[in-house]
């Protein structure tokens, strides 16, 4: 861990700055030294979604001129506002990244109601144009294609042909991965199914535990999640004998003999633009998104034991991808109750609004949504 | 452990004086007592024991291979350094007061009550829901409507603990933390299901509550109404307890529930009022954070403010006044351990370890009670035999 030794003249420089930037924030130079700051809603090495945007945070502390102040574990309350409020006052940041969806309304929002000069870029949320200020942004990645990718390898790994998942709570992020994931264990071999599993909240170790167990017992051997923190669910499956694909960061460390492959957030490249549109003075880039192609979101290295097969099939899809010329959602593809959900013929491209409602099951996935 | 409809002798083989059971509650002796040096002990014993926290929490740091003169630093700066930081602290402490009460009130009557968290949210429920069933005025008065809403919901769910431990023998500590989980259970049904707003889409939540309804902020600052109505139920609560005669006899039901039934004082009605008034602030406060913060009712509310409120309480030693100062102090832990993590890169987890130095010192002081002025004190008033009277004096 890099040690920022407090002393009183990085105050007064940061105070300075404060006073300086608070005021002409636009007038910056190209490249001006910034200081951001990083909140996280859990702790900074939780195996998944907090340690994902901590990673990427430990490469933009080594860029120069940047100083990045974080702060971790701060729930969804007045918390959140006051950890902005004092990274603005008392650290002069000028650029905040906010990163926990709830932080968005209306803490994010209120928040930038008082610091018009201040820039705000929250991971998930939905920015839309003319109803929020443009002194605030959301970025976020399309991991539904590495959870496409995660089920190609397990279509492939898997035997008893029955994957499991397990997932916090039955909303259109959650949905979408559930769904990616089963098309492309589907891809490989139309029996497979999915079966899955909401423990109702982001971090449930004792549920995610149960739930992996109770699905191990089902016969199900092989599995992903959508959870904030998958340490648990891949400790229990590799405990099992299971295989397991990872989600948010790399669990490969936890279960090297069990972990085929993962949906890693590569935040890197959210951060530096934004980062860099600050320092030089440009519009806050309010809208950002990417997938595989973008370098927003990447697949973890395959475990030793993925079979040549199911990395060739992986890498040909993943080809795709980076190409352009691939697309997860479309017709005809009906859901878990057999309604048809996307006409043969129509194509959802990643950035089509409609698919961040997300509301169904897709056929093969055995789970309800309103659970 | 067979309670009597009175509620009373739940050490029916002890025989101990009624300040054996009382120094479970509180620590042994009353605050406010009218002695000086007891007085003075009140005040200097907190003090001491944060001090020595401060010293511990410092080591703790050096041994981290930090600077604790630049922790302390942060400490004081983070906490009340300014107008910001004193925001900060007090920001956090008003849910705290409120929240506090629901174990204070209780323990005045005997029972230790630990499930504020479901008051807390399931208040917060009942006021951002309240529109769905009716069309409040969007002004001060619906306002007012909801946070009742609010506070009724929360005085149901812990009257029903104390009907529970009255009527049918079912320990309250026990039974309110079990009904807590089953608070936080119907409300992330109820917030996820049938009364999910269909446009809040990955952050399930109630239909956002009219602005006209919602709580500003105190002349301009940052500080939410929400304080103003914690130091309000504080100070009523005190009052209630130290100078009128029901809440007298709730003490008196705490203090010996036998010596209550003897003198006719009707137990569990007390008992019930007062477990309902504890529910009432908790709910309360879950409807002050719907309003004032959240806008609407979803799984943020549930945050551990309820949880939060317990510890507040103990070192409060359950006195409703001394809750003030304490949950501001707690409120300041939070307000530094956010600076402590942005300055010096230390854990979120630091700060904890510091609270749990400080309670841990504070209640052990408890110990030092009645010898830290030592010869001031006369040796015949020790306050082991301070009978339940005694208390009326206070």
């Amino acid at each position: 861990m890099a040690t920022a030794e407090f002393n009183r003249r990085d105050v007064l420089v940061g105070a300075g700055a404060a006073l300086a930037l608070g005021g002409f924030a636009g007038l910056a130079r190209a490249q001006a030294p910034i200081t951001v700051g990083f909140i996280y809603v859990g702790p900074k090495d939780d195996f998944g979604y907090n340690q994902a945007h901590a990673e990427a945070v430990a490469e933009i502390k080594k860029l120069p001129g940047i100083k990045a102040v974080e702060e971790e574990n701060v729930p969804e309350t007045t918390a959140v506002q006051k950890a902005m409020q004092g990274m603005i006052s008392q650290d002069g940041a000028t650029l905040l990244f906010p990163t926990s969806f709830g932080y968005f309304d209306p803490h994010m929002l209120a928040v930038a109601g008082k610091n018009p000069n201040v820039r705000f870029a929250h991971c998930g949320g939905m920015w839309t144009e003319g109803k929020h200020p443009k002194n605030t942004g959301s970025f976020f990645g399309y991991i539904d294609e590495c959870q496409y990718l995660n089920g190609v390898v397990a279509g492939h790994m898997s035997k008893s042909r029955k994957l499991g998942f397990i997932a916090a709570k039955p909303i259109p992020q959650v949905l979408r991965n559930i769904n990616a994931f089963t098309m492309g264990a589907r891809s490989v071999d139309p029996s497979i199914t999915t079966t899955v599993i909401f423990t109702g909240d982001w971090s449930m170790p004792v549920k995610e535990a149960e739930a992996t167990n109770s699905l191990a017992d089902q016969g199900v051997d092989v599995f992903t999640m959508h959870v904030d923190g998958p340490k648990v669910i891949v400790e229990t499956a590799a405990k099992r004998g299971k295989f397991v694909c990872g989600y948010h960061a790399s669990q490969a460390r936890l279960a090297p003999a069990a972990y085929l492959t993962g949906a890693e957030w590569n935040w890197i490249t959210a951060y530096k633009t934004i980062i860099d549109a600050a320092r030089s003075g440009k519009p806050h880039p309010n809208f950002v998104r990417g997938g595989l192609k973008e370098g927003f979101v990447k697949p973890s290295p395959y475990g030793a034991m993925v079979s040549a097969p199911a990395k060739k099939a992986a890498d040909d899809v993943k080809a795709a991808m980076l190409k352009g010329s691939f697309d997860i959602f479309k017709g005809p593809l009906k859901d878990n109750a057999g309604k048809t959900i996307i006409e043969a013929g129509k194509v959802f491209k990643q950035t089509d609004p409609a698919l961040e409602g997300m509301n169904y099951l897709v056929e093969g996935v055995v789970g309800k949504t309103g659970a | 452990m067979t309670p009597t409809p009175g509620g009373a002798s739940r050490h029916p083989l002890k025989g101990a004086p009624p300040t054996a059971r009382q120094s479970r509650f509180h620590g042994g002796r009353w605050v406010g007592n009218p002695r000086s040096a007891e007085s003075l002990e009140s005040v200097a014993l907190p003090l001491l024991a944060m001090g020595g926290a401060l010293l511990l929490f410092g080591a703790f740091v050096w041994v981290g291979g930090k600077s604790p003169v630049d922790a302390w630093t942060l400490l004081f700066k983070g906490a009340f350094g300014d107008w910001f930081s004193w925001q900060n602290s007090l920001q956090r402490a008003a849910p705290l007061m409120l929240t506090a009460l629901c174990v204070a009130i209780p323990a005045r009557a005997g029972l230790v009550v630990i499930g504020g968290e479901g008051a807390l949210v399931l208040g917060g429920l009942a006021g951002a829901t309240l529109p769905y069933v009716v069309t409040p005025p969007a002004n001060a008065f619906g306002s007012a409507l909801l946070l009742a809403a609010a506070g009724v919901a929360g005085a149901g769910w812990i009257a029903l603990v104390g009907l529970l431990r009255q009527r049918r023998g079912v320990n309250e500590t026990i039974s309110s933390l079990l009904l807590a989980y089953i608070a936080i259970a119907l409300f992330k049904h109820l917030v996820e299901g049938p009364l999910r707003d269909p446009a809040s889409l990955n952050k399930p939540s109630t239909r956002p509550i009219a602005d006209g309804l919602l709580i500003g902020g105190i002349g301009g600052s940052d500080i939410h109404w929400g304080l103003a109505f914690g130091i309000a139920a504080c100070i009523a609560s005190g009052l209630w307890l130290f100078q009128t005669p029901s809440g007298f006899a709730t003490r008196v039901v705490g203090g010996n529930a036998r010596a209550a039934l003897l003198v006719g004082l009707p137990g569990t009605r007390l008992i019930v009022v007062a477990c309902a008034l504890g529910g009432a602030c908790a709910g309360l406060a879950g409807g002050i954070e719907v309003l004032a913060v959240h806008t609407s009712a979803n799984a943020a509310l549930i945050a551990g403010l309820g949880y939060s409120g317990i510890l507040v309480s103990f070192v409060a030693r359950h006195n409703p006044w001394a809750a003030m100062p304490v949950a501001v102090l707690f409120g300041g832990f939070g307000a530094a351990g956010s600076l402590l993590q942005r300055r010096m890169d230390l854990p979120d987890a630091s700060v904890l370890v510091l609270q749990g130095f400080a309670f841990l010192l504070i209640l052990a002081s408890e110990a030092l009670r009645g010898r830290l002025f030592v010869a001031q004190a006369k040796p015949g008033a020790a306050p082991s035999v301070a009978p339940v009277a005694a208390q009326a004096v206070s």
